[in-house]
């Protein structure tokens, strides 16, 4: 698999799968795409970087374990929820907060912490399985 | 919502009132426990740091869990919907006493092993995560008490399985692989025959909120039709699976011996319990008249459980293994008195399982005791335990007493209603089956005392002598920790056998909240329904 | 076109059966992801089946004009679909480390928690 052409292409392909992955994440609110499957996309981007250049590379570049990663996650989605407390309102109710800047429209919301939540999740947790088979192989 | 232009009239599906403080407790218990288990997620590393952090956490949540019931006793049967959209299309968190009861008892072991598990798992076990996977196991645990929706439901199973999954490897041993994949093969078969029997009901009724399925059902004019039959049939299979019941109980001897000793025990207090809960909700709230023609496959396979549970328990020598067959048998009263399906039947299955959730984990945790003492779980080479330590031999006295269902402990009484309700219910069979896997029962854990405790020493020593047997290599017990927990458990055992009133109209009123689920629906959908 | 599609679960749930039954541990993993997506069409063929109808309402009514497939359905298959795939990775990995250590993937000869020459509990005294 280590081949010259697919270790010299895997970075780009990784970084550039996890741009996609983050541009998918965003357009999710109204439009197809979302947290999980931005999460497998990023997973997989992972997955091919850890098959070109090794595990150890992937856990250095990403600094911080991945099922901590899933736990920071699953934190921020829950604390997404619990924001509508203060509004008296039911678990889990969007919170908006709209921002016009010049004539843009930036909407800030709750369900998308939750997905960003979700996102780090997928990532986390489905990276981790990879790289644990990709880690057997090796030795 | 933001940015649409067309205005469509809300009111109707919302929830335009504002949510009273106090009702937020019903999301509390799953809520605490899942920030409490990704900040031990983020924190494996940690291992001082990580059991303080999960024992304040488990503390919140009892807390959370007791405030939630005196809550529900005090109100009633109380419903929150997530993101504030009306039932039946939003998902509802709807707490009856039956799961505040269940989830206060179940947060109190989980406290308990928490505790416990300080001295038990060591620096590996920690940053593999017991204490993330136990908090989240608790997530699943009570959205699975607490939860008003079918698919909801089943999500929490998952949630909880996955968790246990991860408790159950932890620490990778030879033997607890084995074990795992068997667990998880037959436990992934169970989650999707329940996913089968849901996609039906929703193909039958077109809803998955529990208190809309009831109503829709006593609507229908013909209900032993053959599509509820079968979602009956399926989820009868998937629970009994869940709840280790006899034909598709072979998961639980396979694997609950494997792991370390402390997540034996929370797994033998609470995952086939809430089988059992699901079975009860399923079958005595939203099918009722499945019940009908269910009840002598449920009878039957009740009589089976229990004596293959009992029977299972006499052949084993090894300590951890009988103690879950011994969980099979509990799972058999349990299962019979669902298939009886009267008041006291059903508070009689209710009370029988909080003795059991609260018993077996506490026998768990003085098997690991007394593999702390003796170095080892084998019959054949424990004894003298009684020399050791008279005070922990008359716990384990009492724990086996309970277990047995003799007087004057917890498992008494529910023993006394559920028989009671099966003779007069005209199903002698049933009781005459609790009573010999009682005496079968009594038998296997009286065996144990002899052995373990109550002989001079292990095998081969001669009669008369006495031989102090020392912990064999086994590490040292350290400090009031593992006492602690099994102390709070023994003497809820005792205090429920003393003063069995309390409990025992909890459970009538948890089980009269299901057979008459008029305050449910009218807590789910508002004063109509 | 729910008839065509029936006949194909029931197909996806024999084959699923067929490879359960099976003493290999790679098999019995696959019947069950077989199994898992036998389930999930169940589900989304339960909701009706159209082609190109989208279940939008419009803004002057409160249900759609034609009949549309009902869209929860869907949602539960994709919850279903997550959680399936992530079980499965997971006995996937879970098979594999149980295939290094214990050095076979027959399910009968797997025997480390439950060895077979156990022996009877003491019967003296």
């Amino acid at each position: 698999m280590r081949t010259i052409i697919f270790r010299t292409i895997a970075p780009y392909l990784a970084a550039l799968m996890v741009l996609f992955s983050i541009f998918v994440l965003l357009r999710g609110h109204n439009e197809p795409g979302g947290g999980f499957i931005g999460g497998l996309i990023a997973a997989s981007a992972l997955a091919i970087f850890g098959i070109a250049c090794g595990v150890a590379s992937v856990r250095r570049a990403m600094v911080f374990h991945p099922m901590g990663v899933a736990g920071f996650g699953l934190f921020i989605g829950a604390l997404a929820g619990i924001l509508s407390f203060f509004t008296s309102q039911p678990f889990m109710t969007s919170q908006w907060l709209i921002f016009h800047i010049q004539d843009v429209e930036i909407a800030l919301s709750t369900p998308l912490i939750f997905d960003i939540g979700v996102y780090l999740v997928v990532v986390g947790a489905i990276g981790s399985i990879a790289l644990a088979l990709e880690e057997r192989e090796s030795d | 919502m933001a940015g649409s232009s067309v205005s469509v009239d809300l009111t109707q599906a919302m929830v335009t009132a504002p949510v009273a403080a106090a009702d937020w407790l019903i999301v509390a218990p799953s809520l605490i426990t899942m920030l409490g288990g990704s900040l031990c997620l983020m924190l494996r590393k940690n291992t001082q740091l990580q059991p303080k952090l999960g024992i304040v956490f488990l503390v919140l949540l009892v807390l959370s869990s007791a405030g939630l019931l005196v809550h529900v006793l005090n109100h009633g049967v109380i419903t929150m919907v997530m993101g504030g959209w009306l039932p039946p299309f939003g998902i509802a968190f709807t707490v009856d006493p039956l799961g505040a009861t269940l989830t206060l008892v179940g947060s109190i072991v989980a406290l308990c092993a928490g505790i416990y598990g300080v001295v038990t798992v060591d620096g590996t076990g920690r940053r593999y995560g017991f204490y993330p996977f136990l908090l989240l196991l608790m997530t699943g645990v009570c959205g699975a008490f607490l939860t008003g929706d079918v698919f909801n439901l089943y999500v929490w199973f998952e949630v909880l399985l996955i968790s246990s999954y991860g408790m159950l490897i932890l620490g990778n041993d030879r033997i607890q692989l084995d074990g795992a994949v068997k667990y998880g093969v037959l436990n992934l078969v169970g989650t999707n025959l329940f996913l089968i029997a849901t996609g039906l009901l929703y193909g039958i009724f077109g809803t998955l909120n529990m208190a809309d399925i009831a109503m829709k059902v006593s609507e229908l004019g013909n209900p032993a039709s053959g599509t509820i039959a079968t979602v009956a049939a399926l989820y009868f299979l998937a629970f009994a699976m869940k709840a280790a019941a006899f034909p598709v109980n072979f998961w639980l001897p396979a694997s609950y011996h494997t792991p370390n000793i402390v997540i034996s025990a929370v797994f033998a207090g609470l995952l086939t319990k809430v089988g059992v809960y699901a079975l009860i909700r399923i079958f005595v709230l939203i099918l009722p008249e499945s019940l009908d023609y269910m009840a002598d496959v449920i009878g039957l396979v009740a009589i089976l459980t229990l004596l293959t549970g009992a029977l299972g328990a006499l052949a084993q020598s090894e300590l951890r293994r009988l103690l879950g067959y011994l969980v099979i048998a509990g799972i058999g009263s349990m299962l019979a008195g669902v298939a009886i399906g009267s008041n006291l039947a059903i508070s009689g299955a209710i009370f029988y399982a909080v003795h059991s959730i609260i018993v077996m984990t506490a026998l768990y945790m003085a098997a690991g005791v007394m593999f702390y003492m003796g170095g080892s779980y084998d019959l054949r080479r424990l004894g003298g335990l009684y020399q050791r330590s008279a005070g922990f031999a008359g716990l384990f006295l009492v724990l086996a007493f309970a277990v047995s269902g003799l007087p004057p402990f917890s498992g008494f009484w529910p023993k006394v209603m559920l028989v009671e309700a099966a003779f007069g219910d005209g199903r002698a069979w049933l009781g005459a089956a609790i009573l010999v896997s009682g005496f079968l029962t009594t038998l296997a854990m009286g065996r144990v005392w002899i052995y373990a405790f109550w002989r001079g020493g292990p095998e081969g020593t001669p009669d008369g002598t006495g031989v102090a047997v020392s912990g064999g290599g086994a590490a040292q017990l350290g400090g009031a920790a593992p006492w602690l927990p099994m102390f709070v458990l023994t003497a809820l055992i005792v205090y429920f056998g003393l003063q069995p009133e309390w409990m025992m109209n909890l459970s009538i009123e948890g089980a009269g909240g299901v057979l008459e689920p008029r305050g449910y629906l009218q807590s789910v959908f508002g004063e109509q329904g | 076109m729910e008839t065509g599609v029936a006949v194909l679960i029931g197909l996806f749930f024999s084959v699923a059966v067929y490879l359960m039954l099976s003493k290999q541990l790679v098999r019995l993993l696959l019947g069950i992801a077989i199994l898992g997506n036998a389930v999930n069409m169940l589900i989304f063929t339960n909701g009706r089946l159209t082609r190109e109808v989208p279940p939008l309402i419009p803004p002057h009514l409160y249900t759609p004009e034609i009949a549309t497939a009902n869209p929860l359905p869907q949602a539960l298959v994709l919850t279903a679909i997550v959680i399936s795939f992530s079980f499965f990775a997971f006995l996937l990995v879970l098979a594999f480390r149980a295939y290094q250590e214990l050095g076979t993937d027959e399910v009968n000869k797997m025997r480390v928690a439950e060895p077979d020459n156990d022996q009877s509990p003491p019967q003296g005294y």
